[in-house]
């Protein structure tokens, strides 16, 4: 392990230099917390171009294979539709059962978080927590159980009676309720819990999307939910680690596959607890920017966009070659805390 | 073992009580028995306490204490090695790393969990930026975060031949010269009077006191760096009091009617030259270490600062024998004996600088600093009472007063 001591930065480089397999190589020398023989390189961690990415990336990869364990590729389309029936007036009722709980998260490799998590049967419990998805005028029925230690509620956005804004009645440790309300209007919205202080209940995990689509759907596209988000691990009102959905750099080391040519529809919503701002900036393609997604015509195509806590976007792009796109935080701090990823476009 | 206890070549019936009352308790028992009682009902209530733990009532699920030091965090070309240890009760296992607020690659050996106590090395391959800071943070499995930092980026020297004789060198340049230097004014200190002698033995006692306090300060710094298990301020202050009765005990031997012999002065200029050389030990500790942070800059300037400085050291060391004529050779023994710590401090600071190490010789310092300034003063109130005065005159006032000015001012060159 401790071969890389007599490597030379310059032999690094070339190590680097050599591309694929150079990278992988050391990937390889990079997995400190497992002997070489016990845990070889990740397949996928050969994909980074270290020359253009230098050695800013965690180490080791998290645990994707154990019961409960939550991967961040398999998040990116794992949509709740909820259990649907047919209202007598031939209205779509969506309903789900979800809870709040205490679990232990890992938010890098080998790095463990006290969290507070949203979860359903069908999607398990994790954060962020389940996708919700339905259509423009569905009656929404979630029948919420507190089976965490602290109080809390749901807040949905978007329109709905204000009893029903999750700020009232604060739910105890068991304690039910039951939010029911008429999907409106069209477009992405978000869910978090509202009990104060706020700050914690957010920072710890409690948020989800809330996608509300309209009337006759959007064109056909391989869509992906990204949730930027943040934790401070050590509790000291600053955040250690960001990322997309959670893992700080899963992308990056798990590149998602793309197809040329093919739309791509980003559900894109800004949770991040204590910074003023989070940002989504594209390499080598432009996106439409739908703010809110409320509308069906885009507002913007950018390659960057900047947005405050709870704001989110719908962006949709196609690209022209096959290669691989970086996707980041234009704040270069949260970049380099994790919050950076990859598509991998094949024609 | 019960039983086979000797006692004047009997071996001892440890069940029958009618042995002599002294080997055995008010209880019967025999006094070996009774001693190790204590022990075997402390380890009784161990093995209780671990097997129910009472206290689990107050620790519900808390997380463990995890308590990391970056013990040392050397600079080679194209990465950083830093070494870390886990002063803490639990065993702590460090997860990611980053470095200025940036994931960053690496290689921890040996890998996994560190246990109490253990060390690891973590190889950071890293540009950095030559005279810029750094920070290394360590984040562990609880997310909890460790900070390391380089205050002027600059290559960690290795220990070769040409770099440890520029390290000697520095020593010899806030250590051997200046004291060499102010020992060149014996023969001028030969031709002043009782009161010029006494004014110079003040002076003395003032700058001792300089030191003194300079060294404390110094041992209080370096013992917050000290990993907390180590508890480096207790440390210091330890090692000052056993320094400090140590050369007591060392000293008492002397009968009183030698102390004032020319044999007794010499042992008194012997002890100064010692503490002195304990103290001159932790400027070298500072000059080493500041060359090896890449302060080379700030470096320059400190040693002619300290050469400065510690030229009074010398007339502090010569003081007690102006009376009598030592041989050159016991000067130069003297001048050794203060000024060569200073070079080994600066080898200690610049190749392994350890804060437990760094606390304890300075501690040693301060005590053997302390014992001086009584002997200094006992040969100044000895001399006062010989004649009838109080030692507090003005003219003594004045070189203490002096004395404490002169290292005062002259600090003014190492201070920042």
């Amino acid at each position: 392990m401790t071969e890389l001591t007599s490597l030379s930065r310059r032999k690094f480089l070339k190590l680097g230099a050599l591309g694929t397999l150079g990278a992988a190589g050391v990937a390889a020398l990079a997995q400190p917390h497992a002997s070489a023989t016990e845990s070889p390189p990740p397949p996928d961690a050969g994909v980074i171009d270290h020359e253009a990415h230098g050695g800013n990336l965690t180490v080791g990869d998290v645990d994707l294979t154990s019961p409960g364990a939550f991967d961040p590729l398999k998040y990116l389309a794992a949509f709740d539709y909820g259990r649907v029936s047919t209202l007598p007036g031939g209205q779509t009722l969506r309903e789900w059962d979800i809870f709040a709980a205490d679990k232990e998260i890992e938010v890098a490799p080998g790095v463990y978080f006290p969290a507070w998590v949203y979860g359903t049967e069908q999607s398990g419990a994790h954060v962020p927590g389940p996708t919700f998805r339905c259509a423009e005028g569905d009656r929404l029925r979630f029948n919420f159980l507190n089976a965490g230690a602290h109080p809390h509620t749901i807040h949905f956005h978007g329109i709905h009676p204000p009893s029903m804004d999750g700020l009232t009645p604060v739910l105890n440790r068991g304690e039910r309720f039951t939010y029911e309300f008429e999907a409106k209007p069209f477009g992405l919205h978000l869910y978090h819990c509202h009990v104060p202080p706020l700050k914690r209940h957010i920072h710890k995990g409690l948020y989800g999307t809330f996608i509300i689509d309209p009337p006759g759907g959007r064109a056909p596209a391989r869509e992906m939910v990204m949730m930027m988000n943040a934790f401070d691990t050590n509790f000291d009102g600053e955040n250690e680690i960001y990322a997309v959905n959670t893992v700080a750099f899963h992308y990056a080391k798990h590149p998602i596959p793309i197809k040329v040519g093919e739309l791509i529809r980003i559900y894109l919503v800004n949770i991040t607890e204590f910074d003023p701002v989070n940002s989504f900036h594209l390499h080598s393609a432009m996106y439409r920017l739908y703010r809110t997604g409320t509308r069906l015509d885009h507002y913007e195509h950018t390659d960057m966009v900047t947005m405050g806590q709870g704001e989110r976007h719908i962006l949709e792009f196609t690209v022209e070659y096959p290669g691989r796109y970086m996707f980041h935080a234009h704040q270069s701090e949260l970049a380099e805390l994790g919050w950076l990823g990859m598509f991998h476009a094949t024609e | 073992m019960a039983g086979d206890v000797p006692r004047d070549g009997v071996i001892m019936d440890t069940t029958r009580s009618n042995i002599s009352p002294s080997t055995e308790s008010r209880f019967g028992l025999p006094v070996w028995v009774s001693a190790l009682l204590p022990f075997v009902l402390l380890a009784a209530l161990i093995a209780v306490f671990f097997n129910t733990n009472p206290l689990a009532v107050f620790s519900g699920e808390l997380p463990p204490i995890e308590s990391l030091a970056l013990e040392r965090i050397e600079l080679r070309p194209g990465q950083f090695v830093v070494t870390v240890f886990n002063s803490g009760p639990e065993p702590v296992a460090v997860s990611q790393v980053m470095v200025d607020d940036a994931f960053w690659q690496h290689l921890i050996s040996p890998s996994g969990a560190l246990p109490r106590f253990g060390r690891a090395t973590i190889t950071i391959p890293y540009n950095w930026v030559e005279s810029e800071p750094h920070v290394i943070t360590v984040i562990t499995e609880t997310g909890a975060t460790f900070i390391g930092e380089v205050a002027v980026a600059a290559e960690t020297p290795r220990p070769d031949a040409t770099q440890f004789l520029a390290y000697g060198l520095l020593g010899i340049y806030i250590g051997i010269i200046p004291v060499g230097l102010g020992l060149l004014w014996f023969p001028a200190m030969r031709r002043m009077g009782r009161k010029g002698l006494n004014f110079v033995l003040a002076l003395t006692v003032g700058l001792l006191i300089f030191l003194l306090i300079d060294t404390a300060l110094e041992a209080v710094e370096v013992a917050g760096d000290v990993a907390g298990v180590f508890q480096g301020l207790p440390v210091a202050v330890f090692a000052a009091l056993i320094a400090w009765l140590g050369i007591t005990a060392v000293s008492g031997k002397q009968p009183e009617a030698e102390r004032d012999s020319s044999g007794g002065r010499m042992r008194i200029a012997a002890l100064i030259a010692l503490s002195i050389g304990l103290h001159n030990f932790g400027e070298g500790l500072v000059v080493g270490a500041a060359f090896a942070l890449g302060e080379a800059a700030l470096g320059s300037f400190l040693v002619i600062g300290f050469t400065l400085h510690n030229v009074t050291e010398g007339i502090g060391i010569a003081a007690p024998v102006t009376k009598d004529r030592p041989s050159i050779k016991s000067f130069i023994a003297l001048a050794a004996l203060a000024g060569l710590p200073a070079v080994v401090g600066a080898w200690v600071g610049g190749f392994a600088y350890s804060p437990l190490l760094a606390t304890i010789f300075l501690g040693v310092g301060a005590g053997a600093i302390w014992q001086v300034i009584v002997e200094v003063g006992r040969l100044l109130l000895r001399d006062a009472e010989r004649r009838g005065e109080s030692a507090a005159n003005w003219l003594n006032v004045a070189g203490l007063a002096l004395g404490l000015a002169v290292m005062y001012f002259t600090a003014y060159f190492v201070k920042f």
